[in-house]
């Protein structure tokens, strides 16, 4: 058995409150994920495994993070803002954290190819650079809508020698990807590991992925103490399939006095059916493998998910995050693109930090909860933001959606305003 | 009475020969298209109809399955029409089976799905994403409305799970021939004669042999140790082929029909 973790720990077949998640697969892959589950539990209360993954962290990925201070976003909120800088990491984002332990794992079992799905990119990214780290043969499956607005991440796993696969099929995007991921796996899971992206899917993934990203909740919690000598009132992560607010909201489940809140994409808005809130909009399905919230039609056939953000457009949610939004241990809200947009902007200007946008949804939610939470306790109020990915990847997107490169100021020839020569 | 698979295997065995089990996506390439497509099919020689219920993430399909299902989705195929094409189907006097993933399920209900299947003659279900450690409400629903449970044992099933899978199924068992997704395939499984001895061994249910077959040849070969060939890429390809003539479409499903029909006899 592996040691709790928190009060909202899944039970031994990966159910969270005797409902969400649990094991929705083909029975061919039974065998594989029960010996996966054997590996994990075995791993982690392997001294020397747990030892092995935690200097790959720091010596390879540059963990811990920084929590770092925005005193020119604090002041301007209102409240003090703490940056847990997951965005400096190795590759960019916070999901270096799950594929090194993913991969650490799939050497101890043996295998030599790994598969991984991406939405944004970064997931294949870090899956190819930890495949190139630990000698494994690595396909990434990307949803050929993904592969055009993230070129750049195609190339990158390319270059670290990953052979990427475009997905054409359903609205190839994420959730395609893990189906075609998925049928792989079928075909070669005596000899391949799938590196699940994020805290979803079937047991034991949701669990496994947690262990492996909770290093950011765990170091946050213990800097914010050292640092401030108090808890933070609130934290706060962006949640697309979950991965990066699972890994900062473990640590902090079982302090009472602190609030949680993830922020789902809420597209063009909620109202508009254009979104990718899952927990705010969706019903209780089973989507890869596992029960949750998902965005479905009445007859449970999966909608298209819209975000701006790639690596938040998912039509489902980790089983986690169905369960803490049902006894309400966290809050989940939308954010538009706008609103994530215009977050970017801000925190590019105040603090000279260009955030992902998948972050920029963490970081204009924040603003809203610590400008709430201000009102109430004053300046002090102190709420901590996971940084989970850096900007770079989507320099693109934010050049097309504030006309970048283009003249600040068209003055035009002089006589223009007075209607030309008379 | 509804027809149900029992009798359909009975009736094979006496014949000795294993019963040929057909599958088509319901909505493809329309509602009445499917029906008139299957209902060829059981004209031609299918012992047992199993009709898929067309889903967004088929996880456990081929290109060839995946295609069909797209489009009878985008075709506007409701889960109501799908129970349409069962009481069609069901009608001819042959069983008919739904072969679906989960979620529609769950969010039709499970319990109002098992009462509306069984009230369209259905015999019962595939469930290639549920397990039966998984399907507790299932089973339930089944057995109150005297469904079939039809659970899928795979090459990398322990003997544990074999046993716990034939215990929980009703009307026959789903061997997966090999480990993969459905298309068909040139070779048959070498894997697929073990998994049925180990599979036979732990239940008197019919053991039938899917994911691959898409010849006579392959049939008979596949129907000397299974008790009954499930084929169904490579009838959802005979349509894919002739979607421009469906009359075409039709006669090709026939011969194909005829040509298994053949191989599970000849075995």
């Amino acid at each position: 058995m592996t040691q709790q973790v928190s009060s909202f720990d899944a039970d031994a077949q990966g159910y969270y409150g005797g409902t969400w998640g649990g094991r929705f697969m083909p029975e061919a892959l039974v065998a594989a994920l029960d010996e996966l589950t054997a590996a994990w539990q075995d791993a982690m209360a392997d001294p020397e495994f747990v030892a092995d993954f935690e200097a790959i962290c720091r010596d390879y990925a540059g963990t811990p993070s920084r929590l770092y201070h925005a005193e020119r976003l604090s002041r301007q909120v209102g409240a003090r803002i703490l940056l847990k800088r997951e965005d400096l990491n190795h590759t960019g984002a916070h999901k270096i954290r799950n594929v090194l332990g993913q991969a650490l794992l799939t050497r101890r079992m043996g295998k030599q190819r790994v598969i991984a799905e991406t939405g944004a990119g970064q997931h294949g990214v870090a899956s190819a650079t930890a495949a190139a780290y630990f000698g494994l043969d690595c396909t990434v499956y990307m949803g050929s809508v993904d592969t055009r607005r993230q070129a750049l991440n195609v190339a990158r796993m390319n270059l670290l020698g990953a052979k990427v696969v475009a997905v054409d099929s359903g609205s190839a995007t994420l959730k395609d990807a893990i189906n075609e991921a998925l049928r792989d796996w079928v075909a070669s899971v005596d000899h391949t590991a799938y590196l699940f992206g994020t805290a979803a899917g079937p047991h034991p993934f949701p669990s496994m992925v947690r262990d492996f990203t909770r290093g950011i909740g765990d170091e946050a919690r213990a800097q914010c103490l050292e640092q401030y000598g108090a808890l933070p009132d609130a934290i706060a992560a962006c949640v697309g399939g979950g991965s990066n607010a699972i890994g900062l909201f473990t640590a902090f489940l079982d302090d009472e006095d602190v609030a949680i809140f993830g922020f789902e994409p809420g597209g063009d808005g909620v109202d508009t059916g254009r979104h990718a809130a899952t927990i705010h909009a969706g019903a209780s399905g089973v989507l890869h493998g596992a029960r949750t919230y998902v965005l479905q039609d009445e007859d449970g056939q999966t909608v298209e998910s819209h975000s701006i953000s790639a690596g938040l457009d998912y039509p489902g949610v980790g089983p986690q995050h169905a369960h803490l939004a049902q006894t309400g241990r966290a809050t989940y809200r939308p954010v538009t693109d706008t609103e994530a947009m215009d977050a970017l902007a801000l925190l590019a200007r105040t603090e000279g930090i260009i955030p992902a946008i998948e972050s920029a949804h963490a970081v204009a939610g924040a603003i809203e909860v610590a400008r709430e939470l201000a009102a109430e306790k004053g300046p002090d109020a102190t709420v901590l933001i996971n940084l989970s990915g850096r900007g770079d990847k989507d320099m693109g997107t934010a050049t097309e959606w504030f006309r970048l490169g283009e003249p600040d100021d068209e003055t035009g020839e002089p006589g223009d305003e007075t209607g030309g020569p008379a | 009475m509804s027809p149900t698979t029992a009798t359909a295997f009975e009736t094979a065995r006496a014949e000795g020969r294993a019963a040929l089990v057909g599958y088509l996506p319901a909505g493809y390439p329309s509602v009445e298209g499917s029906i008139e497509a299957i209902t060829a099919m059981v004209d031609a020689g299918c012992d047992v109809i199993e009709v898929g219920l067309p889903y967004s993430d088929p996880v456990m399909d081929g290109p060839t399955i995946q295609a069909a299902a797209q489009a009878a989705l985008e075709a506007g195929t409701r889960t109501k029409d799908v129970l349409r094409v069962v009481e069609a189907v069901a009608a001819t006097g042959t069983p008919t089976v739904v072969m679906t993933y989960w979620n529609p399920v769950e969010r039709y209900g499970v319990e109002r799905f098992a009462a509306d299947l069984a009230g369209a003659g259905g015999a019962g279900l595939i469930t290639p994403d549920l397990t039966p450690d998984s399907g507790a409400e299932w089973i339930a629903a089944a057995d109150t409305h005297g469904l079939d449970k039809v659970f899928l044992v795979a090459p990398s099933s322990t003997d544990e799970r074999i046993a716990m899978t034939t215990a929980a199924c009703r009307g026959f068992v789903y061997a997966t021939a090999v480990m993969g997704v459905t298309g068909a395939r040139t070779t048959t499984s070498d894997l697929a004669g073990p998994l049925v001895a180990r599979a036979k061994a732990t239940t008197d249910l019919p053991v039938c042999v899917g994911l691959g077959v898409s010849t006579g040849d392959q049939a008979a070969e596949v129907a000397s140790y299974a008790d009954g060939v499930i084929v169904g890429s490579a009838f959802v390809r005979t349509l894919l082929d002739h979607a421009d003539d469906p009359a075409a479409g039709i006669a090709a499903l026939r011969a194909l029909t005829e040509d298994l029909a053949g191989g599970v006899r000849r075995a």
